[in-house]
């Protein structure tokens, strides 16, 4: 075991994770904003957005996000015509595809509650969208916090992938200091680690909002 | 205030409501009674729209619900209802159910509103819970803080989906005196109920549902006191 090679890397290796990070913020935060809309078309009366909605879905849920990451990085400059940017590349394919998953997460979350207070809504004469706004959402997001949670440490995990597109973050930094050190063990074991203690702080943060949550009730 | 005709309500196969005609005068109180299953509530939620009827007309203070040019949400501003499970928003105290509506919907200056709603919570009782949220009210605390949310839309006809079935018996009483106070200061209602005590007080009407249609209506004391049908009187033998 050499593992002095690991702490004259410790800068670098820091510097990968918090890319990791910062893919990983990013990505959820469009990816909520992506799943609140589609969660909505989800639900919606209207056939053809319900449709447009759940292909959508059906696709980013039901493919390897690694070939999603290979199509809009390779495939698509192909078809249209521009010289890929792999940040912004990896930043879409990951928005995207944690997109499909929290609008899963939100309508379940809408879904769950109870459709009284739509109908109580609907009764004082507001709108849908006004029943949405300020009745149903604002209770739903609350019941999604632990589920966006469990999406938050699932995508911190997977945004390892966007290392073939040559993104240094965590991942690929390691595989970088393997080439130039030839000690995979080392390297790699302080990868993982540096991955438990981001998921492990995410599942303490995620855990202290459920009880500030609970705490204030359903209020 | 309101006229129904030859109203026709199916949940897929099953026929919930077959030709139900009748109207309600202005400031009348007309209590609907009936075995559950008999179509009382699908009829009450008809009036604004929460059911879409299959066919027949509904015209809520003279304008036609199934009008393609019908604004329903101009409709339900003027058509209070109150639900045998209150439907108060848990994440809202008392104050803020009861202003909410008028803030978004009639988009009213934020202090009228509020003087308005204390107002409101003085006179069902509660003005000590404006800052409480409903899950520390009692049942009947809550149903209470929902009649006046309907009553902060001002509007003309307030409908009640079986009020006091959720509540325990004790707190039946004080819903009942709000219902009645609001009988007499000349509220339309229309009151989904199998509380005859209240029918008998206040009801200018009794309307008895079976299977999908009025069998029979009139005077409380006319259903109460001598029913003509068969059903009427084996409903009421059960219940009295």
């Amino acid at each position: 075991m050499r593992w002095e090679i690991i702490i004259d890397r410790i800068p670098i290796l820091l510097q990968g994770a918090l890319m990791t990070v910062e893919l990983t913020v990013l990505a959820v935060g469009i990816g909520t904003v992506i799943g609140l809309f589609t969660s909505l078309f989800r639900i919606s009366k209207f056939g053809l957005s319900r449709f447009l909605a759940a292909t959508y879905i059906d696709f980013f849920r039901g493919t390897p996000l690694l070939a999603q990451i290979y199509l809009i990085y390779f495939g698509l400059p192909q078809l249209v015509g521009y010289v890929p940017n792999p940040w912004i590349s990896g930043v879409a394919a990951l928005s995207i595809n944690s997109g499909a998953y929290i609008a899963e997460i939100f309508r379940a979350g809408i879904q769950s509650i109870d459709k009284g207070q739509m109908e109580a809504s609907r009764s004082l004469g507001m709108s849908y969208g006004q029943a949405m706004r300020y009745v149903i959402l604002p209770q739903a997001f609350k019941r999604i916090v632990p589920p966006l949670g469990n999406e938050f440490i699932a995508m911190l995990k997977d945004s390892s992938l966007v290392s073939v597109i040559t993104l240094q973050e965590l991942m690929l930094t390691g595989r970088t200091i393997v080439g130039s050190t030839y000690r995979p063990f080392e390297v790699y074991i302080t990868v993982a680690v540096l991955y438990l203690v981001m998921t492990l702080s995410i599942s303490r943060l995620i855990a202290f909002l459920e009880r500030r949550l609970r705490t204030g009730d359903l209020h | 205030m309101i006229y129904i005709k030859d109203l026709y309500k199916s949940f897929g196969t099953l026929e919930v409501l077959k030709g139900v005609s009748c109207h309600v005068k202005e400031k009348e109180v007309v209590v609907v009674i009936g075995p559950s299953g008999s179509g009382k509530s699908t009829l009450l939620r008809c009036i604004n729209k929460l059911e879409d009827a299959t066919s027949g007309e509904i015209t809520v203070d003279n304008i036609p619900l199934n009008g393609s040019a019908t604004n329903l949400n101009k409709v339900r501003e003027e058509v209070g209802m109150v639900f045998q499970r209150f439907n108060l928003f848990p994440h809202k105290t008392a104050l803020g159910n009861i202003t909410m509506a008028p803030m978004k919907v009639r988009k009213t200056a934020k202090a009228e509103v509020y003087e308005a709603a204390l107002k409101l919570l003085n006179k069902v009782g509660l003005s000590d819970k404006a800052d409480v949220y409903p899950d520390q009210l009692s049942g009947g605390q809550q149903q209470r803080v929902a009649i006046a949310r309907a009553l902060a839309m001002q509007p003309k006809i307030m409908l009640f989906d079986e009020p006091t079935s959720a509540l325990d018996p004790e707190m039946v009483g004080e819903v009942l005196a709000v219902m009645k106070n609001l009988a007499r200061e000349g509220m339309t209602m229309v009151v989904v109920s199998h509380e005859m005590g209240f029918a008998r007080e206040v009801g200018d009407r009794v309307i008895f549902m079976d299977e999908g249609m009025i069998i029979e209506e009139g005077t409380p004391e006319q259903v109460f006191g001598s029913p003509q049908h068969q059903r009427t009187k084996a409903f009421l033998s059960k219940i009295l």
